[in-house]
């Protein structure tokens, strides 16, 4: 959905999303990382009816862009920066207790 | 990032908020020698106007404006100050007591102030169209803040609608920085233009004018403008794919990756009210904002808003009300070190000189009803809980009396946003339904905590005595 404006300078950041390795620069937050990669749409399904949804405001009052992030569900995608390594999951509409 | 080992048990003055506001606030206070702690839930300082001002990759001032470059006064003049800063650390709770709940890096404390200054600003009114809540729909700061933060500009079709100095500063900037837009738009009611020109002598002579219209003429240039528009329908399957719309009789559609939506902003309110501070209702700006008096002292004791949670009035006039509410505290805790720091005339000289145009453009932008009360039944109006405005026309008509009320037939604004992108669109649409005013309406009672937190980061508060033999049997 997005896509870099300046012939980029900030350091490299590699993470992977749903398994997938995406790299992201250093200053992005998750989210804006996401919108960039392009592979992985839509960026979540709802828990109350399965619609799809990708971030709204990216300033921490929508959240439409929570997401898994490193095992933590329900993570403000756009507030948390990018680290290297960091494994992040999609949420596919109501999460299950794993047995 | 977890909380450092200088971490004061209590300080002085707790700012909430590192936009203008609370940067000129947090600077102010700590310079008249008041121990002070600047909070903010962003890693980067600068708030929403001044985003990512220290870290974005768009190095000069090129492509987001000169105006933009004023954030860095404001941070430099921060760091000297001696405040302490947590960066990347979320407010959940705040009370009567002035007690501050915290949590940074998965875990959580309580820190108590003599003074409380919340600047947490403002956030873009919800934009209740039908399909806004598909892929590719997105409010024009979110746009921004992926420009200013990151250098990304949209990929595919994009068009902007809405109204608002934002619209257009949002504009010129994706120009410069190589993007194309397809359409823009402009939902400002006509008649507004009549409604504000007794105000606009005041705007003339304020720096807006100059600036606003250089920036239309230079989007203008350019850019497809759609005037007068009265309906928006984004439509799309799995994302968005065309955006239908009416102006008055002329209708059309256009294939769209990207839709951005914008009609100005209001404040933030939820951290207020949930600390129980009075909030009345502003009929110009279509918005709840806390009473205040003259320096931003809320109806509770040592709590102050500072900045577009007041109300609003652009980064400019924020500073000068983070400074206003930093001086009435140095008044009040530290009155030998006022010499120190600005003084209270020069401030308000200036905070009205800010001010100047502010009538004018309430009145331009203030949006039309069809964009604020949803006409159509199947849009939705509470994303979280993906309630529409039908269904909740149906449980006024069965008895639903006020926003509360509601919750219990529709659980609407009880989702993980809390109300925010709902809660003013609920609101008037009772107000509206039920031939009532919004402040008789009323709003979602709001409670901490005002943001999610985990029973791990609640069970990291370090536990005092009292607290241990409250729950330890025998």
């Amino acid at each position: 959905m997005f896509k870099r404006a300046t012939n980029h300078q900030e350091p490299a950041v590699q993470i992977t999303v749903d398994g997938l390795p995406v790299t992201a620069r250093r200053g992005d937050t998750v989210s804006a990382a996401i919108l960039t990669a392009g592979c992985v749409e839509p960026y979540r399904y709802t828990a109350v009816n399965g619609t799809p949804r990708a971030p709204y405001c990216m300033m921490g009052v929508c959240f439409d862009c929570l997401v898994t992030i490193d095992g933590i569900g329900n993570r403000q995608g756009c507030l948390i920066p990018v680290s290297d390594g960091m494994v992040i999951t999609r949420q596919n509409g109501k999460r299950e207790i794993e047995s | 990032m977890s909380f450092p080992e200088s971490l004061h048990a209590a300080y002085d003055v707790i700012v909430i908020g590192a936009g203008p506001a609370g940067l000129a606030a947090a600077a102010t206070t700590a310079e008249a020698g008041l121990r002070t702690l600047l909070v903010d839930e962003n890693s980067a300082p600068g708030g929403q106007i001044y985003r990512a001002i220290t870290t974005s990759p768009l190095k000069n001032s090129s492509i987001l404006g000169k105006d933009y470059e004023a954030g860095n006064d404001l941070v430099h003049t921060f760091e000297k100050s001696g405040a302490d800063r947590l960066a990347g650390c979320t407010v959940w709770s705040l009370d009567r007591e002035r007690v501050v709940g915290l949590s940074c890096g998965g875990e959580a404390r309580l820190i108590k102030a003599e003074r409380v200054i919340i600047a947490t600003g403002a956030m873009e009114r919800p934009f209740p169209i039908p399909g806004w809540t598909l892929p590719g729909v997105m409010t024009i700061g979110a746009g921004q803040t992926l420009l200013k933060s990151s250098g990304l500009i949209p990929s595919g079709r994009l068009a902007l609608a809405g109204q608002g100095p934002l619209l257009w500063l949002y504009a010129a900037q994706i120009l410069r920085a190589g993007g194309h837009i397809a359409a823009i738009f402009d939902t400002t009611p006509l008649a507004n233009y009549i409604s504000a020109a007794p105000h606009l002598p005041g705007f003339v002579f304020s720096p807006y004018w100059i600036k606003g219209l250089g920036l239309i003429r230079e989007v203008k240039r350019v850019v497809k403008i759609v005037t007068g528009v009265t309906r928006l329908e984004a439509q799309g399957k799995n994302k968005l794919q065309t955006l239908v719309w009416e102006a008055g009789s002329r209708t059309g559609s256009i294939d769209l990756d990207v839709l951005m939506l914008h009609q100005g902003v209001v404040p933030h309110v939820n951290l207020a009210m949930a600390a129980g501070i009075k909030h009345e209702w502003d009929d110009i700006q279509l918005c709840f904002r806390p009473v205040l008096d003259e320096s931003g002292n809320s109806s509770i004791k040592g709590i102050m808003i500072a900045g577009d949670g007041a109300g609003i009035g652009g980064a400019e006039s924020a500073a000068e009300r983070g400074r206003l509410a930093a001086i009435d505290t140095v008044a009040n805790l530290r009155p030998d070190a006022l010499a120190q720091i600005p003084s209270r005339d020069n401030v308000r000289n200036r905070l009205a000189q800010t001010m100047r145009g502010r009538a004018f453009l309430d009145h331009l932008y203030r949006p039309s009803k069809v964009f604020r009360i949803p006409q159509d039944a199947s849009t939705i109006v509470c994303r979280c809980e993906e309630i529409t405005a039908g269904e909740i026309r149906a449980s006024i008509a069965i008895g639903a009396t006020g926003p509360n009320q509601l919750k219990a037939y529709r659980r609407t604004g009880m989702g993980p946003c809390q109300g925010r992108l709902c809660g003013l669109t609920v609101t008037e649409l009772m107000a509206d339904e039920r031939g009532k005013s919004p402040e008789e309406i009323g709003y979602y009672r709001l409670r901490s905590p005002v943001k999610p937190i985990s029973l791990a980061e609640l069970a990291s508060i370090p536990q005092d005595e009292t607290a241990i033999k409250a729950v330890v049997r025998g």
